[in-house]
């Protein structure tokens, strides 16, 4: 019996379910559902379908952007299977809508939204636009209206201010510089050997 | 509007925290009637998930924005799906009341 097994072994002895990963959703849908008509609709007799956000997202990267299920699973931030697992999902209930004649809500899901950042020129500070909506004119902080979009590279820059932090042993005191990246839990102290704990500056 | 900073210390003339889960204290700002609330924050000793707990606390109190000097990774999509905007400002040694005057500008 290998590992893996043997993690499979315990969540189903303890009957637990694996922990879903959140799904990235760069573009939410611009309607709340659909309605069928016709004659022989009441579409309040019957229930809705609920179509996750997940699911539309994936069904919108797939069929209308075309992108192959590797690169939209990249995007959303899952692995393949998971993506390709939510994309089967969501063509299953659109079908059924479309075959028994029912309502699409959009809805739900385990999901979070990617803004975008910007920059205020003026004071410096990085802020984000919760609303996709609309459009950003303003530094929140300052009013100033030189603002500008982050784009994917120059995120990378963005200046981090970790250098003075320091690493510390919680029993003798012992303190050394912290570098970035190194999660201090992972040194040892020289002289009493207890993982440091990271203190900021 | 409400807006929650990071504060060192519990007066207008503390310095903001440039971390946001560990912080001291939460000034909360109410931009329509000016008034303005001081709260420690409980899980600024806490080993884990203080950045969680935090915003769980400020989504109660109906915050829509957060200044601090950075956010952690688990606190950026939570923030993200409370729809709630978050301002980094990086600078240094800037006192509370400094960043409560550049809000004013604003309006």
């Amino acid at each position: 019996m290998n590992i893996s097994s043997l993690f499979l072994y315990r969540t189903i002895a303890h009957n637990m379910a694996r922990l879903k990963i959140p799904r990235k959703i760069t573009n939410p849908p611009i309607v709340k559902g659909f309605k069928p008509y016709g004659p022989d609709i009441d579409s309040k007799k019957r229930e809705s379908i609920i179509l996750n956000f997940e699911e539309y997202e994936a069904f919108r990267m797939c069929d209308y952007d075309m992108y192959n299920h590797y690169q939209a699973s990249a995007l959303m931030n899952v692995s393949r299977p998971t993506f390709t697992r939510i994309y089967a999902s969501a063509r299953m209930k659109i079908s059924k809508a479309f075959v028994e004649g029912r309502q699409i809500e959009f809805e739900g899901g385990k999901v979070y939204f990617d803004s975008d950042w910007y920059q205020c020129n003026s004071c410096g500070c990085h802020f984000n636009n919760p609303e996709i909506s609309i459009s950003i004119q303003n530094c929140p902080l300052c009013g100033s209206s030189e603002v500008e979009r982050h784009t994917e590279e120059s995120l990378g820059d963005m200046p981090r201010n970790s250098e003075d932090d320091l690493c510390i042993c919680p029993e003798c005191g012992f303190t050394k510089e912290h570098h970035y990246g190194v999660p201090c839990r992972n040194e040892k102290c020289p002289t009493c050997n207890s993982p440091l704990i990271r203190k900021y500056h | 509007m409400r807006i929650a900073i990071t504060s060192q210390g519990n007066s207008l003339e503390s310095i903001l925290d440039q971390r946001f889960g560990h912080c001291k204290y939460f000034v909360i700002v109410d931009m329509q009637t000016g008034a303005i609330e001081i709260i420690p924050n409980p899980y600024s000793e806490a080993e884990e998930q203080a950045g969680t707990l935090a915003v769980k606390l400020l989504s109660s109190k109906n915050v829509n924005k957060i200044i601090s000097g950075e956010f952690g990774i688990k606190v950026k999509p939570l923030l993200d799906s409370l729809n709630i905007q978050m301002i980094m400002y990086k600078k240094p040694n800037i006192p509370i009341g400094k960043v409560i005057e550049m809000l004013n500008h604003n309006n």
